[in-house]
C-alpha cells in the first residue's frame, strides 16, 4: 500500500509560493485519511456481521431441520439400549429353598393354518388327523374346505417330534407361532403350591402365560415383571422334603383307605413351609378345569391343607390347656373333675371311655378326655379362649401366600354362648384348615411367639413375633404333648420316632353331614406334632379324610390308628432330610406325674 | 504465514470429516456385530434354559428313587434314616502323620477339621 505524507513536500512548496498556509494542507490530508479509515472499518464491520448471519442462519437451520426430520419421522428406539430386555422376556423361574427348580419356562410352538394358503386342503386334514389321533376330522375337513375361514388355532403346544412331522407335510397353510410353554419338571409334586399356569392374550408370535392358581397366581405380576430381569422366585419349600412326604402320604392314604390325605411341615422359628401336601392331587403340567358342578373339595385341584375347613377335634384340647396354664388357674399336675358324662342344659357331654372322677390336667391331654376338657374351658371363660384362638390365628384365613388360603376364613359360631365355649375347648363347633393348626402349634412350639407362615424362603432363622404365651407355659405344653406320644396310655404311642421326640396332639372329628348332623361312620382323623420336643424346631400336622383300617380284630379310625403311624412315617423320613440329628435315648425317662401306676 | 493456516486448517478439516466418516461404518459395524452377539447370546441362554429344564427333569426326586431301587443290588441305597447319622468320634480317623498327597482334595465332615 502506497502511504502518502501528510505534508506533501511539492503541496506545501507550491503552497509557500502562492503564500498559503501549509497547515491546512496537513489539515486536509488528514481528513482525507481518516475518511479512507472509517470506510474500511465500516466494510469491515458489514463483513463481520454478514458472517455471524450466516453462522446463526446455518445453527438455527441445523437446530430447525434436525426438529423437523423428529417431527415428521416415526420414532424408533435408540439400538444400542435394547440390549438386554429383548432376552428376558420370560417368567421367572420358581426355585425351591435349596435352588432345585420347581417351574421353569420352554420355548416351544403352535400350530395354525390358514386354509387359504392351502395347497390340497382335504389332503392336509387327513394328514393333520394321522399326526394328532385326538383333533376332529369331520371339523378340520369342514374348516380347511369351506372357504369361509381365514385362520384357525390348531394345536397350543407341539413337540419338536410333532413339529417335524408336521413340517414334513410341507403345506404352506400350516404354520408355527413361537410359545412359551411354562414347564414344572417335578410333575404332581408341589402341585398345590405351584398352582398353574394358561395362555392369556394369543398373538401368532408370543402368547402371554398368566399363573391361574397357587403361588403362580399370587406372585404373577412378579413373576412376569421385565425389570427384574427373570430373577426367580425361592419358595421355602424343600424339594427333597416334600418328595418324601408326598411318597409317604400317598402309601399312608391308600393303606388307611382314605379318600384324602394333606400334611404341613412348618419351621416353628420362621413360619417357613418346607412342604405342603394335598392328595389327591393334580399335575400343573396339564391342570384340570375347574370343576363346575359337584363338591368342589373333591376335586384334584382343591388344597386340603390350605383350602380345607375341617373341625379338627381333639387337636384343641391343648389350646385351652394353654388357656388354663396361662391364667394361672393350676399347673400340669391340677386335678380336674372328669366325671362322664357331664351335663350342661339339654347337652351330655361323653368321653370315649369313663376315665373316673378325676385326672390331673397333663392327663386329660394325655387321654384326650371331652369332659376334663370342657371343665377347664369351662373355668377359664370364653373370653379367654376367644383371645388365645384369635392369638393364634383362627379367626382369620392363613396370611400365606395363596390366594386359595387368602380367601378359606375359618367358620367361628355365630353367637360363643357357653356350650359353644365346651365344645370349642374339644375342637368342634369351630373349623379351620389344617395350616391353621400347624401355624397355631408353630407358635405353642416357639417359646409362644407369633409367627407368620410363608411360603417364600427367608434369610433369618428366627422371624418370631410378638409373645403370645409364657416361655413356662410352652414349656409346660409341649412335655403334655410329649407324653401323649411317648407314655404308654396316651392316644399317639405309634408316633413314637426313635431320637425325634415327638410331641403330639391327635384328634378325631365326626364328618358333617351336609343335610346336618353328623355321618356316624366318616371322619377326619388328624395328628399334630412338633419335634423334638425338647428343642423345637418342626410342627408337622398330617390329617386323613374317612381313614378307615382293620386292626386288632376291629375297624379302626381314630387318628391314633391312622393318622398318627403315617405322621411318624413322615418324621423318620423328613427329620434325617433336614439335617435334624437324632437325640442319643437318655437312660432314664423321669416324667413327673401323678399317674405313675 | 497466514495462507499456510488456512491451508492446515482446511487439511486438518478433511482429515477429521475422513476421521468420522471411518468412525461412522465402524460403530455401525459394531452395532450390527453387537446386535448379532445379542442374538446368540438369546439362543445361548434359551439352551441353557432348556437344558436346566432338562437336568430339572432328569433329577426329579420321582425319577431318582425309582432309579436307586432299580440299581439297589448294585448302590444299595436306601432312603436316609436317622441311624444313618454317626458322631464324628466314632469315624476312625487317619493317623497324625499321614503324607498329604501333592494333589489334595478338599473334604470336609459336619464339624470336621478341613484340609486345604
Amino acid at each position: 500500500m502506497r502511504r502518502t505524507p501528510l505534508r506533501p513536500l511539492a503541496h506545501v512548496i507550491s503552497a509557500r509560493e502562492q503564500g498559503e498556509n501549509p497547515d491546512l494542507i496537513e489539515a486536509r490530508e488528514r481528513a482525507k485519511r481518516n475518511q479512507a479509515a472509517q470506510v474500511k472499518t465500516r466494510v469491515r464491520a458489514e463483513n463481520r456481521l454478514l458472517i455471524l448471519g450466516l453462522a446463526f442462519i446455518v445453527g438455527f437451520g441445523a437446530v430447525g431441520g434436525k426438529m423437523a426430520y423428529l417431527a415428521s419421522s416415526t420414532p424408533a428406539e435408540p439400538k444400542e439400549y435394547v440390549s438386554g430386555s429383548q432376552i428376558i422376556n420370560q417368567r421367572a423361574d420358581i426355585l425351591d429353598r435349596n435352588g432345585n427348580v420347581l417351574a421353569t419356562n420352554m420355548s416351544t410352538q403352535a400350530l395354525y393354518a390358514q386354509p387359504p394358503l392351502m395347497v390340497d386342503p382335504k389332503k392336509a386334514a387327513d394328514d393333520l388327523y394321522l399326526i394328532f389321533p385326538d383333533l376332529d376330522h369331520k371339523r378340520l375337513v369342514r374348516d380347511f374346505t369351506s372357504g369361509k375361514r381365514k385362520f384357525i388355532w390348531i394345536k397350543k403346544r407341539l413337540s419338536p417330534e410333532q413339529r417335524q412331522r408336521v413340517h414334513d407335510l410341507g403345506e404352506p397353510g400350516l404354520l408355527f407361532g413361537n410359545r412359551e410353554m411354562r414347564l414344572y419338571p417335578n410333575g404332581k409334586l408341589a402341585a398345590h403350591i405351584l398352582g398353574g399356569t394358561r395362555f392369556g392374550e394369543e398373538g401368532v408370535r408370543a402368547a402371554e402365560v398368566i399363573g391361574v392358581g397357587g403361588v403362580e397366581k399370587y406372585f404373577d405380576t412378579m413373576l412376569r415383571d421385565p425389570a427384574l430381569e427373570g430373577s426367580p422366585l425361592q419358595l421355602s419349600i424343600d424339594l427333597t422334603a416334600q418328595s418324601a412326604t408326598r411318597q409317604v402320604l400317598e402309601d399312608g392314604m391308600r393303606y388307611m383307605n382314605a379318600k384324602g390325605a394333606s400334611s404341613i411341615l412348618m419351621d416353628v422359628h420362621t413360619g417357613e413351609i418346607l412342604s405342603m401336601v394335598s392328595l389327591p392331587d393334580f399335575d400343573p403340567n396339564d391342570r384340570p378345569r375347574n370343576a363346575v358342578s359337584g363338591d368342589p373339595s373333591d376335586s384334584p385341584l382343591f388344597n386340603r391343607a390350605a383350602q380345607g375347613l375341617y373341625e379338627l377335634g381333639s387337636t384343641f384340647k391343648i389350646f385351652a390347656a394353654g388357656v388354663s396354664l396361662e391364667k394361672g388357674l393350676g399347673n400340669p399336675q391340677t386335678m380336674i373333675d372328669t366325671t362322664s358324662p357331664m351335663k350342661w342344659g339339654k347337652f351330655k357331654i361323653k368321653d370315649f371311655k369313663n376315665y373316673g372322677p378325676e385326672l390331673s390336667m397333663e392327663d386329660v391331654i394325655m387321654k384326650s378326655s371331652n369332659v376334663g376338657t370342657a371343665r377347664m374351658a369351662m373355668a377359664a371363660g370364653s373370653s379367654a379362649q376367644k383371645r388365645m384362638l384369635k392369638d393364634l390365628g383362627f379367626f382369620e384365613a392363613v396370611p400365606v401366600e395363596l390366594g386359595e388360603a387368602s380367601r378359606t376364613k375359618p367358620l367361628l359360631p355365630k353367637n360363643w354362648s357357653e356350650i359353644s365355649t365346651i365344645t370349642i375347648s374339644y375342637g368342634h363347633g369351630i373349623s379351620a384348615t389344617p395350616l391353621h393348626l400347624a401355624t397355631a402349634y408353630a407358635m405353642l412350639a416357639n417359646g409362644g411367639y407369633q409367627v407368620k407362615p410363608t411360603l417364600q424362603r427367608l434369610d433369618t432363622t428366627d422371624a418370631r413375633g410378638q409373645r403370645i404365651l409364657s416361655a413356662q407355659t410352652s414349656q409346660q405344653l409341649m412335655s403334655m404333648m410329649r407324653r401323649v406320644v411317648g407314655e404308654e396310655k396316651g392316644t399317639a404311642t405309634m408316633g413314637d420316632v426313635e431320637g425325634y421326640e415327638v410331641a403330639g396332639k391327635t384328634g378325631t372329628a365326626d364328618k358333617p353331614k351336609p343335610s346336618g348332623g353328623y355321618y356316624e361312620d366318616k371322619v377326619i382323623a388328624t395328628f399334630a406334632s412338633v419335634f423334638p420336643a425338647s428343642n423345637p424346631k418342626y410342627a408337622l400336622v398330617v390329617s386323613l379324610d374317612e381313614p378307615e383300617i382293620e386292626a386288632v380284630g376291629e375297624k379302626r379310625r381314630t387318628a391314633g390308628w391312622t393318622a398318627v403311624p403315617v405322621a411318624a412315617e413322615v418324621i423318620s423320613r423328613v427329620a434325617p432330610i433336614l439335617n435334624l440329628r437324632p437325640i442319643a435315648p437318655k437312660q432314664q425317662i423321669t416324667y413327673t406325674s401323678s399317674d405313675n401306676q | 504465514m497466514r495462507a499456510l493456516i488456512y491451508i492446515l486448517c482446511s487439511a486438518l478439516v478433511v482429515a477429521v470429516a475422513y476421521w468420522a466418516y471411518t468412525e461412522n461404518y465402524t460403530t455401525q459395524a459394531s452395532n450390527r456385530r453387537v446386535e448379532e452377539l445379542h442374538r446368540q447370546i438369546a439362543s445361548e441362554k434359551e439352551a441353557i434354559a432348556i437344558m436346566r429344564a432338562e437336568w430339572a427333569y432328569l433329577n426329579r426326586p420321582e425319577r431318582l428313587a425309582e432309579l436307586a431301587d432299580l440299581n439297589f443290588e448294585r448302590l444299595q441305597l436306601v432312603p436316609l434314616a436317622a441311624q444313618h447319622f454317626a458322631e464324628l468320634e466314632t469315624i476312625p480317623l487317619p493317623p497324625r502323620n499321614i503324607v498329604i498327597p501333592n494333589n489334595p482334595v478338599s473334604v470336609s465332615s459336619d464339624g470336621g477339621k478341613q484340609y486345604p
